[in-house]
């Protein structure tokens, strides 16, 4: 089970508070204060592209952040319920339907893989997710 | 925090401050800005993100739309920043070769290249 689980309505609005909220459960999860920074922009980027995906088309579902703290690793997944082409579905020479949408994506996309090492990006026709993974202290690390 | 934004002539150069967060909420204000100005025939752009906090990808977005449509006019969008927080989202885009980027008002005002 998530440590802590947020639904936001896939507003712009409600991306900031997805990036406060994850930055601090990372930061009792003893994710070191240094990478902080890069978390509350990863999570953003990703609330980000849920948030334009659902908008994109008209899903009125939630966009889901799970904030996982595991032994030695903290996780955020986040979750978006937008149909996704499946890679290589797409028939050759085929253009997507909006560039500055996918530009924005790929933008976004690009960003945490450049942030995090430790990412996952899946999608399927009924939604897909990204999973990023962070080391922790141990507690040891944390008192002293 | 949400964004400010002020803007202030110099010579030729219109600096825009910006403070606070850019991200996919706050974007719109920023781009609203930069296609007003140079709708209103500013073309050389100075952008202080010296107050910004947080910036995302959807801000990059806006810069390079900003840049755009000064190029279109022959002008220039030049940045202030020395915020290593901020200028990490510059390298790892590889906007750092697209962007001129200044540690002053001053020194991006007086650049001509």
């Amino acid at each position: 089970m998530a440590t802590v689980e947020l639904r936001f309505s896939a507003l712009p609005e409600h991306v900031r508070t997805a990036r406060l909220v994850a930055a601090a459960v990372a930061r009792r999860a003893g994710v070191d204060e240094a990478v902080l920074d890069e978390v509350r922009l990863a999570v953003g980027e990703a609330c980000s592209r849920a948030v334009g995906l659902h908008r994109n088309v008209g899903i009125s579902a939630p966009v889901k952040v799970l904030l996982i703290e595991e032994e030695k690793q903290f996780s955020i997944e986040v979750g978006d319920e937008a149909p996704h082409a499946v890679p290589g579905e797409r028939a050759p020479g085929e253009v997507p339907g909006d560039a500055a949408e996918t530009e924005e994506d790929e933008m976004g996309l690009a960003v945490i893989s450049g942030l995090v090492d430790d990412v996952e990006v899946s999608a399927g026709e009924h939604g897909g997710s990204i999973r990023m993974r962070w080391p922790t202290a141990p507690p040891a690390a944390l008192l002293a | 925090m949400d964004l400010s934004l002020s803007t202030e002539t110099m010579g030729d150069r219109t600096i825009v401050r910006v403070g606070g967060e850019i991200d996919v909420y706050t974007a719109p204000k920023l781009r609203e800005q930069l296609v007003e100005l140079v709708n209103d025939g500013s073309f050389h752009l100075v952008v202080d993100m010296e107050g910004v906090d947080f910036l995302d990808s959807t801000g990059l977005g806006v810069l390079v739309g900003g840049l755009k449509r000064v190029r279109a006019h022959e002008g220039s969008l030049r940045l202030v920043c020395n915020q290593e927080r901020i200028l990490k989202i510059f390298r790892i885009t590889g906007l750092t070769k697209v962007f001129p980027i200044h540690t002053s008002v001053e020194e991006a005002v007086a650049a001509t290249d």
